[in-house]
């Protein structure tokens, strides 16, 4: 495998990182209106994703960073491409970044309202923009000849692409579900378990469709054959059934397990169907952007393989350490406020 | 000529949003670079002394920086997206150099700064004493290492090294050549002695506020102390660090300094002006009036009182020679005021950190009521320093946006028009002064309440940062 496939790779495994991870922080934030019952419950939501969804994040900072080095052709296309989309969702993610820190620091109902909905809206419209925009790379976008966007924001929207970001957020609401089926207690445990279950089978079907429709554009878009996205296709579906069937058999972890299985999945999928394009051009075939029409120099590449080699295993330890430290559940106090 | 006004409209917008957004993300920045450290110095002094005033300033301070880190993240994302949003043509132009850094950035300091200052905020009960104190000082040391990387990446808009043109694309020949640049390795000094300046400056400003109103004047006693054994030495060095950064950039980039000080022949023995009214462009380079110390800017640009410093027009004229006829010259006028916003700004913090000290030495910083006042005042100065400073550093590069090989007016997205640039200029500036106003208000909340051991709740040393 030369570096630009590597590269790609990578790529594919950072955004797949941010699915898995800040996919489940995305889907408690977009259930806070709904499942608490009351403040202290809000707070046992906040508090189980606190410290970690900044961790979480860094995997996007550093898919976009990894990309802008390796691929800066693509980058600049897509960024500049998706402006409209791209602008959606860092007002969510920056309203969102600052409910954490702000929601909690004032006990005016009315602050705490609008800093649990700024967090509810801005996870729902960022999983929506993210799962449309990753989807448009392989459904196609009007670019020209020198590899610039030429449509407007409303090309975006396709009835596949749509159908993408639907099943993206519907995949991390239930991802995280079942995050919180693991980090909670008594009656908010039960509700979240009934949540879970709720939402697996809609979550199911969406992402199962998604997929097989991948899969056909793919073929039909991309000039792939069925296999091998057919795959990592066929077993995202399979992960999410048995997410459907662990869910409703209270199988918390199994269940959990498999949301993100399913959301990596999703990632892995879309990637193996774009290979060896990272952009499809609707306008004309030809001009779409590929790995090695879009990569950086193999001096760049090889000096990058070395950082990531030395430092993805250390943030994969001392991430993973963090989820061991704050592995006990949260109980809602009846004092908290 | 139509499509000319367009296209420079264009840059405008895109140069307006990026300024606007950078300088916003920046007053942040130095606040979490600065303010850091000095809550890691308070809770090692508990963690060694045991003396719960020290908890009580980690707790407090502590609240105080998460408030602001929330902005600076969210609003450092909008940074990395924006040169491929709105300069596309520059990001495949660096990208095989400026990209690296960027991404090496994310990989070696922001995973330990996230990760890390969560398990800070949550870790309270959680992990061993000495453990906990260990998860702030690496956060901490995350976010330097960013502000270093994030450094490295601008040196080579101002200073390109480490690079061949292939195809008309930059490409890294040496990662030593660009880690070590000189450029940049000045760039993170000046950067960490502003930090530090800032967060010091904010610290002294909230303890005085406290004094000046007579409340829990005995702990923030200990928090004016620390402030100031940080803030007087590195306040007064950043001066001397800054004017000695101005004989590098001298050296590789003498637009700027000409321009900073709206020197149009090349001279020696050069006056540097305190102040000057007219005397901003090359029909009028006679100033009608201005207050002048002899042999100083030469001292300054050069290390020597006799040096040479290169006039504007002489550069303008030697520049169209090398790239072909245009003009050169940055924004001289704003340039030359913001230069001395920055030098004036940081020559008051560190005057006012002189008499602090000097006052909290005879003991007399809490009962000098009037300058309590004026230290409360005073946080604003390094702020402002900081966005003078940036302002000099990145419109004294103009018109290039990589210095002698890609000029900004050439370096936009195509494809993004007045439209999209109009709507998204607009949502940041509007969703940036309501952060801005609600920081203000959570941060005065906050500054003014009791330094506390515990949470609202009682729990002992679990702090109110959680959620």
């Amino acid at each position: 495998m030369n570096l630009q496939n590597l590269w790609f790779v990578l790529v594919g495994v950072l955004w797949a990182g941010y699915f898995l991870l800040e996919g489940f922080d995305f889907g408690v934030g977009m259930l806070l209106p709904f499942l608490p019952r009351n403040e202290s419950e809000r707070t046992v939501m906040f508090e189980s994703i606190g410290p970690v969804w900044d961790g979480n994040e860094v995997w996007l900072v550093v898919a976009g960073g990894a990309t802008f080095a390796a691929f800066p052709a693509w980058y600049a296309t897509m960024f500049s491409g998706f402006y409209i989309a791209l602008l959606l969702v860092l007002v969510c993610l920056i309203v969102r970044v600052v409910s954490f820190e702000w929601r909690s620091k004032a006990t005016d109902p009315r602050w705490r309202t609008f800093w649990t909905w700024a967090n509810a809206v801005g996870s729902f419209g960022a999983s929506l923009v993210w799962g449309v925009g990753l989807a448009n790379l392989l459904n196609g976008v009007p670019i020209n000849a020198s590899g610039d966007f030429t449509g407007t924001f409303w090309d975006l929207f396709r009835p596949y692409t749509v159908v993408a970001g639907l099943a993206v957020v519907l995949v991390f609401a239930f991802h995280g579900a079942s995050y919180l089926t693991l980090k909670t207690t008594g009656d908010f445990l039960e509700r979240s378990m009934r949540t879970a279950r709720r939402l697996s089978i809609p979550a199911a079907l969406v992402a199962a469709a998604f997929l097989v429709w991948t899969v056909v554009v793919a073929v039909d878009r991309n000039d792939k054959s069925v296999f091998p996205p057919v795959l990592p296709a066929a077993l995202g579906i399979a992960a999410m059934l048995l997410a459907v069937l662990f869910a409703a058999r209270r199988r918390t972890g199994w269940a959990f397990a498999m949301t993100g299985l399913g959301a990596v999945l999703i990632v892995a999928t879309l990637f193996t169907s774009l290979y060896p394009r990272v952009m499809v051009s609707s306008t004309d075939f030809s001009y779409s952007l590929t790995v090695s029409s879009t990569a950086s120099a193999h001096y760049t590449l090889a000096v990058m393989s070395v950082v990531a080699l030395v430092c993805t295993p250390l943030v994969l330890l001392y991430q993973g350490w963090t989820y061991h430290v704050f592995r006990q559940r949260i109980s809602a106090s009846p004092t908290a406020t | 000529m139509t499509v000319l006004v367009l296209a420079s409209t264009v840059v405008d917008l895109a140069r307006a949003q990026f300024a606007t957004t950078s300088v916003y993300h920046f007053f942040f920045v130095p606040l979490t670079l600065g303010l850091g450290p000095i809550i890691v110095a308070f809770q090692t002094m508990w963690h060694r002394t045991g003396d719960e005033k020290w908890l009580r300033l980690t707790h407090f301070f502590g609240t105080l920086f998460l408030i602001n880190f929330a902005i600076g993240v969210a609003t450092g994302l909008v940074q990395e997206f924006q040169f491929g949003m709105n300069w596309s043509v520059y990001s495949r132009f660096v990208g095989n150099v400026f990209g690296a850094p960027l991404a090496i950035e994310g990989l070696a300091s922001f995973f330990l700064e996230s990760t890390f200052l969560g398990l800070w905020i949550f870790g309270w009960n959680r992990l061993s004493p000495r453990l906990h104190l260990a998860t702030l000082w690496i956060a901490v040391l995350g976010s330097w290492m960013s502000a270093y990387f994030i450094l490295v990446a601008n040196s080579f808009m101002q200073d390109p090294v480490g690079y061949k043109l292939v195809n008309g694309e930059a490409h890294l020949t040496s990662v030593w050549a660009l880690l070590s640049s000189t450029w940049a390795l000045y760039a993170f000094g000046h950067t960490i002695f502003a930090g530090l300046t800032t967060g010091a400056a904010v610290v002294l400003g909230v303890s005085c506020w406290h004094f000046a109103r007579g409340r829990n004047v005995e702990v923030f006693r200990s928090a004016a102390k620390v402030a100031l054994i940080v803030l007087v030495p590195v306040s007064c060095v950043n001066l001397w660090f800054g004017s000695h950064f101005g004989i590098v950039v001298e050296e590789l980039q003498p637009m700027k300094i000409a321009a900073s000080e709206a020197q149009w022949q090349t001279c020696t023995h050069c006056p540097f002006s305190l102040f000057q009214i007219g005397g901003f462009s090359s029909s009028s380079p006679t100033p009608s009036f201005s207050i002048e110390i002899p042999g100083m800017l030469s001292y300054l640009a050069t290390g020597s009182f006799s040096g040479q410093v290169q006039g504007l027009d002489n550069l303008n004229q030697a520049y169209a020679q090398q790239f072909g006829p245009g003009n050169y010259l940055p924004p001289v006028e704003v340039i030359y005021w913001a230069m001395r916003g920055m030098a004036y700004a940081g020559s008051l913090v560190a005057l006012i950190a002189i008499i602090g000290a000097v006052l909290f030495w005879k003991r007399r910083l809490e009962k000098w009521r009037w300058f309590c006042w004026v230290a409360v005042a005073g946080t604003a100065l390094p702020f402002l320093a900081c966005a003078f400073g940036w302002f000099l550093t990145e419109m004294g590069r103009q018109p290039w946006i990589v210095q002698g090989l890609l000029q900004t007016a050439k370096a936009n997205s195509p494809n993004v028009g007045t439209t999209w640039l109009a709507l998204s200029l607009s949502v940041f500036v509007l969703l940036y002064i309501a952060l801005l106003v609600a920081d203000f208000w959570l941060m005065r909340r906050y500054a003014e309440r009791d330094p506390k051991a515990t949470d609202d709740h009682g729990a002992t040393t679990a702090p109110a940062m959680g959620y």
